[in-house]
Parts: C-alpha cells; structure tokens; sequence
C-alpha cells in the first residue's frame, strides 16, 4: 500500500519537474532537419593488435580537426567497438550491435579478412555501407556491392613490385611467405608475375605462422641459390625475427636483396628492426616520408594533437581516407541512410589524398592509387621508407582473379 | 653432409636457447611442484627491465642484464611471500593453474598499459652483433653466446643442486617436508631461495632470448607452451633433462623446417607425442615423480 501511494507521489514529482524543464530543454534539441550520422568503426583496440586501432582513431580525430565534425546540418559522430583479434562471429555481433541498437548509418575499419567478410550480409539486409579501412584480401569486394576499400591489396603492392624486381634484371628469386591467406595471395601474385616477366621463382617456402626460429628456412634460401627473395609476413614480432635471422644468418652480407610488401617495415615497427631494416625494399601505398603538402599538413596536425607521429603508418591513411570517403557519402545522398545510393555516389570519385591521388574504381570498389617502391634508409638519425620509385594508377590486379 | 651439419648447428641453437628459457619452469615445477604458468610473464618482465635499463637508462649490455635478473628476483620475492606460498603442494595444482594464468593476465595487462603493445627489443653490443664462423657454417654471435651461456648454466645449476649443503636440504625438504623441518632445515626459506632462483634463471631467459622471442606484452601467452613442451619432455625437476629435451626439440624442428618447410610445426609436435609416449614422465624421470 505504501509503496504504491510512494510511486505515484514520485511519478507525480518527476512529471512535474520534465514540464518545468520542458522549455529549457527545447532549445538545447535544436532544429529537428538537423540529425546526428552515427559511424560504427570495429576495430582492435585492446589486446596484441591495439596499435591498429589507436592509429584508426587517431587519423580520425585528425580528420575530423581538420574538416569539422558537420557536414552540411548533420554532426557525424564515431562510434568504437573493440575486436582485439581476428574473429569473424564476434565481428558479425559487434556490427549487429552497431547497426540494431546504436541505429549507426556506416560501418567502418575491420583490420582483418575474416572480419571484413562476416559482415557481408548484415550490410545488406541492412542496406549500409561499409568502409574497409584495411583487411587486404581482393574476394572482399566482391562479397557485398556495398563494400568500398581505402587501403591496399597483397595483389595491388605485389605485382608493381615483381615486375621491378624483373627489370632490375634479377632472374632467380625465393619467395617465403606466412602460410596463411594473405601470404599465398602474396605468392601467388608474386609468382604469376615475376615467371610472366622472364624470371624464374626457384623455391616457395610457405612459413608457418607461429615460426620463432627461422634460421632453417634462412639456410635454405641461401642453399637455394637466389639472386634475392620476395617475403611477406603479417607485422609483428615474426617479422621482426624474421628480418633478424636475414641479417644474423648472414644473407644480407652475401648480396641477397630483401624485397617485401611494405607491411613488413611499416613506421612503428622500424626503431625494433634497428638497421637490420636498412636496404629492404618493399612496395607499398604509403610512406610517413612521402613528400607531399597534404602529407606534412597531416603530419603537423597528427604532432599538436597527440604530440607525437611515430605510430602514424599505412593503416592511418587507411582511416583518413576512409573518413573522407564517408563524409562524401553523407553528402551525396544528403544525410540520408541508403546504403546502395550512397556506394554508388563514390564510384569512380578521385581525389588528392595524404598518400597521393587516389580513385575508387567503379568496378572493384577499391581505390587505385600509386604505389611506391621504398628503401629502409637513415633520415636524419630515424629509420623510414624512402620512396625512390613511383607506379602510378595501380588497380587491385587481385580482383575476380580466377573467375 | 654440409646440410646435415648445418642442421645440426642451427638445431643446437635453437634448443639451447629453449633450454635457456625453460630451465627456470622445470626448477619451480619439478623441485617445488608449483606449475608455474606465470613463468612466461616473469621472463618477460626481465626482458622489459633489460629493454629499459639499456634504452631508457643507457646501460651497456653486459650491465642490464644482472640488472634485469636481480630486479625480477626483487619484484616476484613478495609474490612468493603472499601469493605461491599458500599453493605449495601437490594437492592444489588446480589452484596453482588458476592463480598463476591470472597474474599472466594480470602481468600482461600491467606491460601493455606501462610499455605499450609494440615490440622491444634489447640492443646488442658491438661484439655481439655479426657472425661467427663454424666450419662452413655461420651462426649469428649471439647465438654463439646464448650456446655458451646455456652450458654454464647447466654446470652451474648441476652443481649448485647435487654438490652444495643448499642442493642437499633443498632435495631433502622436496621428499619429506615434514621430516625435513623436523632435522631443523628452514623449508620456507628454502622454498623462497629456490622460488628467486626459478624467476631469476626465467628473467635471464627472457633477456637472453630476446632475439628469437621478440619482446612484447604477448610474450608471456604466446610461448608458454613451447616452456612446458620442453619441461614435459625433459621430466619435471631434471636439469640434465631439460637440455636434452631442448636439444631434441630444436634439432628435430629445426630439421623439419629445413627438409618440408610446408609441415610447419608439425615434427615439433610430432616428437612430442612419441617421446612422451615411449617416456610418459620425460628423458629424465624428476627425483620427485
């Protein structure tokens, strides 16, 4: 009885004081056209990978310094959902979450492929676009026509790469990957090219993934005979071995050139590698060093904000333009959610990025972009990829490969 | 033949190296039944000291890493105190487990928050870094080092546990406790002495290894099942053992991963299963099996 007389007492009061604070909140809600755009990014933010999602964040608060939170009346507002590692079911939640209960209008980040792939048909059913910030495996793409890519593929980085290394007159190449998906694409896409340019790959290593000693595979390439060797492994503590064991096991001073995609010495990585890092060459879609306005505008901006550029790599620029890809987006179709319309707008949509010119192709939904070809090299006391080589226009060779 | 010796070389390598970060776990495990699976993050922590003394404090090579081991003796002595003191015993391995992997956790949540999730390393002296040339073979230096380092430390521990008054009450208070505390042999500082020794031969382990496992805060995860591989293999306990696990181990992966790189790890495990199936407590059965 009590009870029931002391809930209808406060259900009186707290009605009383919302009408009193009724018209002080009004205006606070502001014009009702006016709406706010939610962005969902699933990405690591904790565990082993959490460098990928600090760099995400970053580059997106730097955008967002530079550009404003608003386009047109609309405050675009992201929302972070930690992965901290590859799996794809707990993806597929994250991004349920994301779209059912925080309503979000664009999907955005995942770092790796399966990931990428789980949210194909919640995108759809959902009609949503979704931003790709890295996971670099071609099939993407194709799973969902409402997938767009602003990072790279394994395909995109290596066939530039193979037919330099062909030029170069080198004729005898081992290439060693990581046994797992975006190391055989490597090799696949290494071999398919390098053999079409006149060279010969005399062995194909596949690693596996968890390898800690590699001087086995260092005694072999060396047994091999090679004039040089195409490596690709996922960044991280293998790699880091793995670029050791080449200079420890003394292939590096027998003349061995070392040539890899970029993910190999990507920024935060190079003070660990130390000069076993000097004269790798590997091929990639962005360096810090990159010479360009936009490029040290982003740098300078990236340095007042967080103090410091040293974590700013690939997967930064993968984010920036990510971000401004979506801002296009919620222009072109006026703040509306229509997944569809929205990816549509973009095709074909080309613009100066802090990487350089970058388009995303109508077909593939990936942005062809200039690769570089890069050497590990001392600038003014600090390791960087210094670009020496540039190959404009490179689409994703990788995609429907094998249709 | 020259691949065969070359195997042979880098397979010794390797398992010194594991040999050298394993001992530490098979002196905790096997001499005071405490399955350990902290024992990772402790030679993790060794390494992180060594990384900073050497980066962030300057300290050559040959002085960060004492400095490293007496200080992971000094920050895991109160653990012992307040935390294993009370999971002594072979009646509470569940208890064991459980609270060692959460002060894993606990450890690598601490690393990552402190040092951030990149990878660090420890810098080599000069006389450490380049190759040394065996036969037609050349083995990084510091390999060569780590070999020899391995070596001593297994005369070292030999003779510390079967020639030393220490070696004698520490095996005595393992067999009998009751009996040993009974003839007037302090069993807890026994038990703490041993416990420092463990932590310390894991911190050494942690610095020395470095170069074949990158530090980061992971580490202490990701490579405790190649720790208990060899301990397993070895027979809890025996030092003598674990080398030769060690040994066997790298020798095997190393010869799998040079003939059928496309196996991976397969020999590896391979080699486990049988050895394990012919010698269920190891090479060396532990005294204490």
């Amino acid at each position: 009885m009590t009870s029931t007389l002391r809930t209808a007492l406060l259900g009186t009061a707290f009605g009383l004081l919302m009408a009193a604070a009724g018209p002080l909140l009004g205006p606070l809600a502001g014009p009702a056209a006016a709406a706010t755009i939610k962005v969902g990014v699933v990405a690591p933010f904790s565990g082993p990978f959490a460098l990928v999602g600090k760099t995400f964040k970053e580059a997106i608060e730097v955008y967002q310094a530079q550009h404003g939170d608003k386009v047109g009346d609309d405050t675009v507002v992201f929302i972070y959902k930690d992965l901290d590692q590859a799996n794809p079911a707990q993806s597929k939640a994250l991004s349920q979450e994301l779209i059912v209960k925080e309503k979000v209008g664009y999907l955005a980040g995942y770092y790796f492929t399966p990931d990428a792939l789980a949210v194909a048909p919640l995108i759809d059913e959902a009609n949503i676009p979704c931003v790709i910030f890295n996971a670099a495996t071609s099939a993407i793409t194709e799973k969902s026509p409402r997938y767009v890519r602003t990072s790279f593929t394994l395909w995109q980085n290596t066939v530039p790469l193979a037919e330099h290394m062909a030029k170069q007159g080198i004729r005898k190449v081992v290439s060693a990957v990581s046994d797992y998906g975006p190391g055989i694409d490597g090799e696949t896409a290494f071999k398919t090219t390098f053999e079409k340019n006149g060279g010969t790959v005399v062995d194909t290593i596949r690693m596996p993934l968890k390898s800690t000693d590699f001087a086995p595979f260092m005694q072999r390439i060396r047994d091999s005979g090679a004039e040089a060797i195409y490596a690709f492994l996922p960044a991280g503590p293998t790699t880091l071995a793995f670029a050791k064991a080449f200079a420890d096991n003394g292939l590096k001073d027998a003349g061995i050139k070392f040539f890899g995609p970029g993910d190999l010495t990507q920024e935060p990585d190079l003070p660990t590698l130390g000069d076993a890092a000097l004269g790798i060459t590997t091929s990639f879609n962005y360096s810090r060093a990159h010479d360009s306005a936009l490029n040290k505008t982003f740098l300078a901006k990236h340095k007042e904000m967080f103090g410091s550029t040293d974590s700013v790599t690939f997967s930064s620029v993968g984010a920036y333009d990510g971000v401004h890809v979506i801002y296009q987006m919620i222009k072109n179709t006026g703040g509306k959610s229509d997944g569809a319309k929205a990816v549509d707008s973009v095709k074909g949509m080309s613009w100066e990025s802090p990487r350089g010119p970058l388009t995303i192709d109508p077909q593939s939904r990936h942005v062809t972009q200039t690769i570089y070809l890069r050497t590990v090299e001392k600038v003014d006391g600090k390791l960087e990829n210094v670009e020496k080589v540039a190959f404009e226009k490179q689409p994703d060779y990788g995609y429907k490969v094998g249709k | 033949m020259e691949t065969m010796f070359g195997i042979a070389v880098d397979g010794v390598a390797y398992g010194m190296i594991l040999f050298i970060i394993s001992v530490g776990l098979s002196v905790t495990l096997g001499l005071m039944r405490v399955v350990n699976l902290a024992h990772g993050a402790f030679a993790m922590v060794g390494g992180y000291i060594a990384s900073y003394a050497a980066q962030g404090a300057g300290l050559p090579y040959a002085a960060a890493l004492p400095v490293a081991v007496v200080l992971t003796v000094l920050a895991t002595l109160p653990l012992e105190r307040l935390l294993y003191r009370r999971i002594y015993g072979s009646a509470n391995e569940l208890a064991q487990v459980l609270l060692t992997i959460g002060l894993t956790f606990v450890i690598v949540a601490g690393i990552n928050y402190l040092f951030g999730p990149t990878l660090k390393r420890i810098p080599l002296p000069e006389l450490l870094t380049g190759t040394v040339q065996i036969g037609s073979k050349a083995i990084p230096a510091h390999r060569a080092f780590v070999i020899v380092a391995g070596g001593l430390t297994l005369l070292a521990l030999w003779w510390l546990l079967e020639r030393t008054d220490f070696g004698i009450r520490l095996r005595a208070a393992v067999d009998d406790p009751a009996m040993a505390a009974a003839l007037g042999i302090r069993t807890e500082r026994l038990y703490l002495a041993t416990f420092a020794l463990g932590s310390g031969l894991a911190a050494l382990g942690g610095v020395l290894g470095a170069e074949l496992l990158p530090l980061e805060p992971y580490y202490a995860i990701r490579y405790i099942v190649l720790f208990l591989a060899v301990v397993a293999v070895g027979g809890a306990g025996s030092i003598f053992g674990s080398a030769a696990a060690a040994l066997a181990l790298g020798i095997v992966d190393t010869a799998g991963k040079y003939l059928i790189p496309s196996f991976g790890e397969f020999f590896f495990y391979a080699a486990l299963i049988l050895i394990l199936f012919r010698w269920p407590y190891g090479f060396f059965k532990g005294r204490t099996a």
